[in-house]
């Protein structure tokens, strides 16, 4: 008999992707706040990692008519003392209801593995730039196609067939191309007719429409119409993140390492939410600098501290690339804290005039030694002058 | 190629031509020697994460998209990755060509061993069985499933994906209850059944039903109301497929709410003669494996090193734990299986003078072969225990039966172990274990109240004092209510009709039936 080998090993594997998928989304809720959770006892590293989560089973149960309790009989293998009539003790107290234990209750809850794309993608789902209210027509990039009537030439793809035909017909109508109807009729009638003079007749007249239905074609170039496009600038919220990062002296190692995972963190979220979000690092020392991704994660510099280089950075940076009028602005700063205690004054009114006016949002991060760290630490330079910041401008967040 | 044609294959390593040649002499050895009659063998060769897929599949090469399946798949795939589960040699598939599934990594002697077992064993069984030549159809399964899955996605699509899910979760639900358990209604053809789905539905929808009626009656008909004889004969009342009186009855489902609903019965339907036959069929095709490994050994096709190597899975997959091992989770169907073909065989070749006295029929008969495939198409796994498992049997597996009464203090009874007295009685019990009148619970719909508020009347007759699981029942219960859109009651009562306790659930207000 014929039997078949069939290779199936190349095929596209994860059938059950989509199953799986359509799970996750039911359990959406229950896997977030598993995620969440999960995300709390990790190092920032780790937490775009993916891994393991356990969630409880319910509102995702398959219920079934099952019974329990009741007498029940069963036969075993394996006796070895036992003999007819002996009674043996029940196992535990809820013995009697014990048939469902197996099945039942020990599935209550249960551990999945994420992938490092499902976790990530459930970790920052619920998260949204606040207030992403500008938006400008972008000049390239998104433009979309729309119906916009019809023209006179075209690609053949185009062709509106039938606008074309419907005007090729009332061309006709209005020229009075003989239908062919007609010349049928008359070359039956032609046929039939013995009368000499009326087949003449017939004959010049048939030829006459034979040679008019050839003049007018049934359709002509003019006719055709084509389905015309135009293209359709479509409206794009821009955004700008600035990320101004300390990188003084006086923040140690682990502060910064604190600092760049807080970015890195950002980062990921912004590549992945949104596609038309541009990204500046500056940081600074008592001088600021706008430098690349790989510089700002891992350059290594050191120095003084003037807040207020940062801010006067971003705000050139702002006036020369970026107008506030189309784009939407925000800023996250993370410092330890110290700053000059002269330059206060100038941050501050850098912080008030220039900057928050033009931001949709701007964070403050501080970062303290984990080690020192104790509640009655007296507040930083920087972090006084932002609370009072705070109270009268309500764009802002401060956090540590 | 002769039957001492050489050794099939050197080492573990194999290619298609060896998957050919080992197929050729399986089949050679199948065809003459055991006499099987199979359907055409296809077999396809997949790695280990698409077997996972397909676990997670209930086996089916295509199947419809459901999130139940995919919580299957990462429950499986969790405790694979812990260690926790082995994936198993093969997957068969009911169907003609019937299609075996063989993981890439097996050695060319477990690809040997999975080609005798599935592809001749399970096959044979499959396609001889009377259970699935009654209730399944070889031939159309696969393109019904096809069917299934466009069906359901362009419902989806439709209507919306949730409210499709919604229909299934509650057709799941009743899936145990939507299987026919008597025959009597005519052979299933899916393929008709695919090409029918539209015209039916149409149909269906042309037709009045007079028992749906929402506008009144004239005045001086309005008395009569129908008899309850009547009304239960015209909705085929009792009826204990709950999923096919759904399909018919359900007053408020769109049309494709009942396809759908026909599509899972179908499918329950179809796997219904595998839950019945599960020690059968593992019985059946472990012992052809057994006896096509042991003639390939012989005939020399295979080396000592791989024969041993096949004895360890082997053993493996036979082995029983005793009721007090760690390991023990009730009979291994391999196990009493194979067991009991193979005791079988010994009784028609040797019998012992206790057997020629249990078995007069088959003792000492002298062709094996003609008496097992007798055995293997005419029986399920109760009648097959009740009538087969021999006393011989009953004592190398030291059974004993156990009777467990709530109500008695004393604890649990030895009712029963392998001696004179208790040989019918432990055969009895098991052979009930299989059976499944008692594994599924008695429920039936009893009738509809037509002239109040249209409640469903469900009835579980408990058998042994065994009652339903309250928050399971309720549950099921409201996406029965949901799919019925009215109330549904379901009363449980034992034996002599004393009611022991009552359900009423009302349909959600987002209820499945618009």
């Amino acid at each position: 008999m014929v039997m078949h080998i069939v290779d199936r090993r190349l095929n596209p594997g994860s059938k059950s992707l989509e199953n799986r998928q359509r799970f996750l989304r039911r359990a959406k809720a229950l896997v977030q706040g598993a995620v969440k959770k999960s995300s709390q006892n990790r190092d920032i590293k780790d937490v775009l990692e993916g891994g393991e989560v356990t969630i409880p089973l319910d509102g995702m149960d398959e219920p079934r008519f099952r019974r329990e309790g009741g007498t029940r009989d069963m036969v075993l293998p394996g006796n070895k003392k036992f003999v007819e009539g002996d009674w043996l003790q029940r196992p535990n107290q809820s013995g009697g209801k014990g048939s469902g234990a197996g099945e039942g209750d020990s599935e209550d809850a249960f551990r999945f593995v994420l992938s490092r794309e499902e976790f990530v993608d459930l970790f920052l789902d619920d998260l949204e730039l606040p207030d992403l209210a500008k938006r400008k027509l972008a000049e390239t990039e998104s433009e979309g196609l729309q119906r916009a009537g019809y023209a006179t030439s075209g690609s053949p793809a185009n062709i509106s067939i039938s606008r074309t035909v419907s005007r090729a017909l009332a061309r006709r109508v209005a020229l009075r191309r003989p239908r062919k109807d007609d010349i049928e009729a008359l070359e039956a009638e032609l046929a039939e007719c013995d009368d000499e003079t009326r087949r003449r007749e017939l004959l010049t007249l048939l030829e006459a429409l034979k040679a008019k239905a050839k003049r007018i074609p049934f359709i002509d170039p003019i006719d055709i119409r084509y389905r015309r496009f135009e293209t359709v600038p479509k409206p794009v919220a821009q955004a700008v993140m600035f990320c101004l990062m300390d990188v003084s002296g006086s923040m140690s190692e682990h502060m910064k390492d604190l600092a760049k995972r807080f970015y890195m963190l950002l980062y990921v979220f912004l590549k992945r939410r949104y596609k038309h979000v541009e990204i500046v690092f500056i940081r600074h020392t008592d001088r600021a600098e706008e430098v690349d991704e790989d510089t700002f994660f891992h350059g290594p510099a050191s120095g003084g501290t003037l807040v207020s280089s940062a801010l006067v950075a971003m705000n050139d940076i702002v006036r020369t690339r970026f107008r506030p009028a189309d784009w939407n602005i925000y800023a996250a700063q993370a410092s330890d804290g110290d700053n000059m205690t002269s330059d206060s004054g100038l941050t501050g009114l850098l912080l008030t005039d220039k900057i928050l006016p033009v931001c949709q949002f701007f964070a403050y991060l501080e970062v303290g030694e984990a080690a020192n760290y104790t509640f009655d630490m007296p507040d930083s330079s920087l972090w006084t002058l932002y609370e009072r910041l705070r109270n009268d401008a309500r764009r802002c967040r401060c956090a540590r | 190629m002769g039957s001492s044609g050489g050794r099939l294959f050197e080492g573990a390593d194999w290619d298609f031509q060896t998957l050919q040649r080992v197929h050729d002499a399986c089949e050679k050895i199948a065809r003459t020697e055991l006499g099987l009659d199979v359907y055409p063998n296809q077999i396809e060769v997949i790695t280990a994460e698409q077997m996972l897929d397909a676990y997670s599949s209930v086996g089916m090469p295509l199947f419809y998209k459901h999130w139940s399946f995919g919580k299957q798949f990462a429950f499986q795939e969790a405790s694979y990755r812990k260690g926790l589960m082995g994936l198993a040699y093969e997957i068969v598939i009911n169907s003609s060509p019937c299609i075996s599934y063989l993981m890439e990594e097996n050695t060319a002697t477990m690809q040997t061993l999975v080609i005798a077992h599935a592809a001749f064993g399970h096959n044979h069984f499959f396609k001889n069985n009377y259970l699935f030549k009654q209730w399944t159809d070889a031939d159309g399964i696969l393109d019904y499933l096809e069917f299934a899955k466009g069906y359901i996605s362009a419902c989806e699509d439709r209507h919306g994906r949730e409210t499709v899910e919604r229909t299934i979760d509650a057709a799941h639900a009743l899936m145990s209850h939507g299987v026919d358990r008597y025959p009597g209604k005519k052979i299933l053809d899916l393929r008709a059944e695919e090409k029918r789905a539209g015209e039916r539905r149409q149909h269906e929808e042309s037709v009045f039903n007079d028992l749906w009626r929402t506008v009144p009656n004239t005045k001086h008909k309005s008395k009569a109301t129908l008899t309850v004889e009547r009304r239960r004969a015209l909705l085929g009342l009792p009826q204990e497929n709950i999923l096919y009186f759904l399909e018919k009855t359900a007053p408020r489902l769109a049309p494709w709410q009942r396809e759908l609903i026909r599509i899972v019965r179908h499918i329950a339907q179809y796997f219904y003669p595998q839950g019945q036959t599960k020690v059968m069929n593992e019985g059946t095709a472990t012992y052809v494996h057994y006896r096509i490994m042991s003639r390939l050994h012989q005939q020399g096709r295979i080396t000592d090193g791989n024969f041993l190597e096949f004895l360890q899975s082997h053993t493996n997959v036979v082995f029983q734990p005793e009721f007090d091992d760690r390991r023990y989770s009730g009979f291994n169907p391999y196990a009493l299986g194979f067991a009991m073909m193979q005791d079988i065989e010994r009784i028609v070749k040797n019998p012992e003078d206790e057997d020629r006295d249990w078995f007069p029929d088959i003792a000492g008969k002298g062709d094996v072969e003609g008496v097992l495939r007798e055995i293997w198409s005419n029986y399920r796994d109760e009648s097959f225990i009740n009538q087969y498992l021999s006393p011989a049997l009953i004592r190398r597996f030291r059974m004993f039966h156990l009777h467990d009464d709530p109500a008695e203090s004393q604890g649990i009874k030895v009712d029963a172990i392998h001696d004179e007295r208790g040989y019918r009685r432990v055969r009895r019990e098991l052979a009930r274990q299989y059976d499944v009148g008692f594994v599924d619970a008695n429920i039936e719909v009893m009738d509809v109240d037509l002239d109040g508020d249209r409640r469903l009347m469900l009835r579980h007759t408990t058998v042994k004092g065994a009652q339903l699981n309250e928050t399971d029942t309720r549950r099921v219960l409201q996406h029965l209510a949901d799919l019925w859109s009215y109330d549904v009651a379901l009363t449980e009562v034992d034996g002599t009709d004393k009611v022991l306790k009552e359900y009423v659930v009302s349909p959600r207000a987002a209820a499945v039936a618009a």
